[in-house]
């Protein structure tokens, strides 16, 4: 595998595991599968710019320094996930997971819709950090200085939260409450303060991902959450729903297979590569239908 | 001792519904044909392919509880195989230049066109079924997900065969509220007979409780899969309808709005009845249509007022949110409508 190809994939499967992070985050304390989290990434791009329905995009929020930006669109996503559960998940607190489900993906559709009406349906060009596209030499391949930055930044993430669920008291909570809510409860851990957490983080991957999906593509579009979204979603199931290592070390997986198949397959065939990515999940869950990591108490005994 | 069983009573009050809810179907369809208005009769049809699709939808999300968003990719294969049947060869040249010959020189009638879109449907139901219904209920669910974006993704590159992401279109537009209305009729006839079925009871079993289901012995994935393959020869049908409804097909008219509309129909009606599912489609095809309305603008006296589009998405998607606050069972909370028992018992029962 030449290096070129090492830093694609890493780079693809840090975005993967970084969304799929933030899907499993709040199945893990609610068992909510969140079908607006897409949504929540598109809105975090179309907030750096200015309401308008004209093809080229006034960058607004997006204008400012990294160094503040970064920290403000963190801000955006957790606000919004907060938002969002404290008006739509908060009193469907007691439903199935099943109807969980089909509210959030109400909500999306809701917050797409949104977005059409304020910015138009064409794609718009947005310029953010065009100077990250430089390449950099690193040993035999060029490297663009982004995907290093990208790389950079989801191990620091991924390091950064496994510190805070192991060391922190907000942590271990989250790791109780995903274990057994109910116990969880018991012994003292209170529901909203842990639910609310998982947002507030789950809202900031998802601004994290956009982020980076804008300075990579350099476009904003109404639709960009949904590939990788889906994406995350299969992550979390291959790595056995409710597993947060499991869900990382799938999305790096699906991220690594995804280049592969980009490098490798022939042309013609190149433009069906996700659906060959599908298709190859579905086989591996004929296999193993509890995912790759899944724990052990997942599978009702009978 | 000439009396009729609590359970005999309870069987025939059921088999009462869908002929009530055919009945409710065809009073919808003639009072529109009265009123003689072209555009309400257009409305009236896309209900009624509604209710196939949905009440389709229906036969495996209502008896399995678990939610599927497939069912419009199912759709998108009805729609396709009826028009690679239907079309005329020479317009099949041009446009989908990458048919085998045997679609390519097709020249079928429109219902064996449309039996062949629900049956390839089922037969690709039954193939991925096999892998997708291994999985648990809300794992099953996202596994459908990536299932429709793979067919979105196949449907959308595959130029030579399915247009790619340009419309395919000519398709005959036959589909009256009464053609309409025949499907519908049948799709609730046979949604009826499977909820009344060894196989539909042992579904619903494992869809209020999977562990003591699975502890009775029954095998929770064959039912499912039955269920689905059935489901998917309607919705596949459905999608039939539909293009030739509109003449026009695309890929993404069958992705997530489409998704979407039959999850709210039937979330909104409440899944877990039949009636629910007829009931859901009625209710928001009628909130369609006034918003749709409303989009185009209304004129009140002197001013004319209009909703932003795409307003009509974001208004059924909060009352979808709304019903499932505050009534998560949905309009008729499960219940079906049925005549009252007096009514089915015979003259025997009702000394008791």
């Amino acid at each position: 595998m030449s290096l070129q190809l090492f830093f694609d994939a890493l780079a693809l499967g840090g975005i993967y595991a970084i969304a799929a992070l933030g899907i499993a985050l709040i199945f893990g304390v609610m068992k909510l599968v969140n079908f607006a989290h897409g949504q929540f990434i598109a809105c975090a791009v179309f907030a750096l710019i200015l309401p308008s329905t004209d093809a080229m995009a006034v960058l607004g929020l997006g204008r400012l320094p990294a160094l503040v930006l970064v920290p403000v669109m963190l801000a955006f996503g957790a606000g919004l996930a907060l938002l969002a559960e404290a008006l739509v998940f908060r009193p469907m607190r007691n439903a199935s997971p099943v109807a969980l489900m089909v509210g959030s993906f109400a909500l999306g559709v809701a917050l797409q819709n949104l977005l059409l009406v304020l910015y138009g349906g064409r794609p718009k060009a947005v310029s953010l950090w065009a100077e990250l596209g430089h390449p950099v030499q690193v040993g035999p391949a060029e490297v663009p200085l982004l995907q290093l930055i990208v790389i950079a930044a989801v191990l620091a993430i991924l390091l950064g939260l496994a510190v805070m669920l192991r060391r922190t008291r907000i942590g271990l909570e989250m790791r109780a409450a995903a274990e057994d809510f109910a116990m969880a409860r018991m012994l003292g851990v209170r529901a909203n303060r842990v639910i609310s957490g998982a947002f507030a983080l789950s809202g900031g991957l998802a601004a994290v991902v956009a982020l980076v999906l804008v300075a990579q593509t350099g476009v904003a579009d109404v639709r960009m959450g949904g590939q990788i979204m889906l994406v995350a979603f299969i992550a979390t199931v291959v790595g056995g729903m409710g597993s947060l290592s499991g869900a990382v070390a799938a999305g790096l997986g699906i991220g690594a297979v995804s280049a592969l198949l980009q490098a490798g397959l022939p042309a013609e065939a190149r433009p069906f590569r996700d659906a060959f990515l599908y298709g190859g999940v579905i086989l591996v869950l004929l296999f193993r239908p509890q995912g790759l990591f899944a724990s052990a108490g997942s599978k009702p005994r009978v | 001792m000439n009396m009729v069983s609590q359970h005999r009573i309870r069987r025939r009050m059921a088999a009462t519904t869908p002929l009530l809810l055919a009945l409710l179907l065809l009073g919808f369809v003639l009072a529109i044909s009265l009123t003689g208005d072209r555009a309400l009769a257009r409305m009236a049809a896309e209900t009624l392919i509604r209710v196939t699709l949905v009440v389709g939808f229906w036969i495996f999300v209502g008896n399995s509880g678990v939610v599927s968003f497939g069912h419009a990719a199912f759709a998108c294969l009805g729609a396709y195989v009826s028009a690679w049947t239907t079309l005329k060869p020479a317009m099949k040249a041009t446009l989908l230049p990458g048919l085998p010959d045997l679609l390519a020189n097709a020249e079928w009638s429109v219902l064996p066109a449309a039996v062949a879109g629900g049956l390839l449907a089922a037969v690709v139901a039954l193939l991925t079924g096999a892998a997708i219904l291994r999985l648990s209920g809300i794992a099953a669910s996202i596994a459908t997900f990536a299932f429709l974006a793979m067919v979105n993704t196949i449907w959308a590159n595959w130029t030579g065969v399915t247009g790619g992401t340009s419309s395919v279109v000519g398709l005959a537009r036959y589909v009256s509220p009464w053609v309409a209305l025949g499907w519908a009729v049948v799709t609730l006839l046979v949604a009826a007979l499977y909820g009344a079925s060894a196989s539909g009871l042992a579904l619903r079993a494992t869809r209020e409780d999977e562990v003591a289901a699975s502890a009775s012995g029954i095998d929770r994935y064959r039912h499912r899969l039955l269920s689905y393959t059935l489901s998917a020869f309607f919705c596949g049908v459905g999608g039939a309808l539909m293009g030739h409804f509109i003449g026009v097909i695309n890929p993404d008219g069958f992705y997530l709005g489409l998704t979407f509309l039959m999850l709210a129909m039937l979330v909104v009606g409440g899944i877990g009845s039949l009636s629910g599912a007829v009931v859901g489609v009625l209710a928001l095809s009628i909130a369609v249509e006034a918003l749709v309305r409303m989009e185009k603008g209304v004129t009140l006296g002197a001013t004319t007022f209009a909703l932003p589009p795409g307003s009509q998405e974001i208004i059924i998607a909060v009352a979808m949110i709304l019903v499932l606050i505050f009534r998560p069972a949905g309009l008729m909370a499960g219940r079906e409508i049925m005549l009252p028992a007096r009514w089915v018992a015979g003259r025997h029962s009702t000394k008791n």
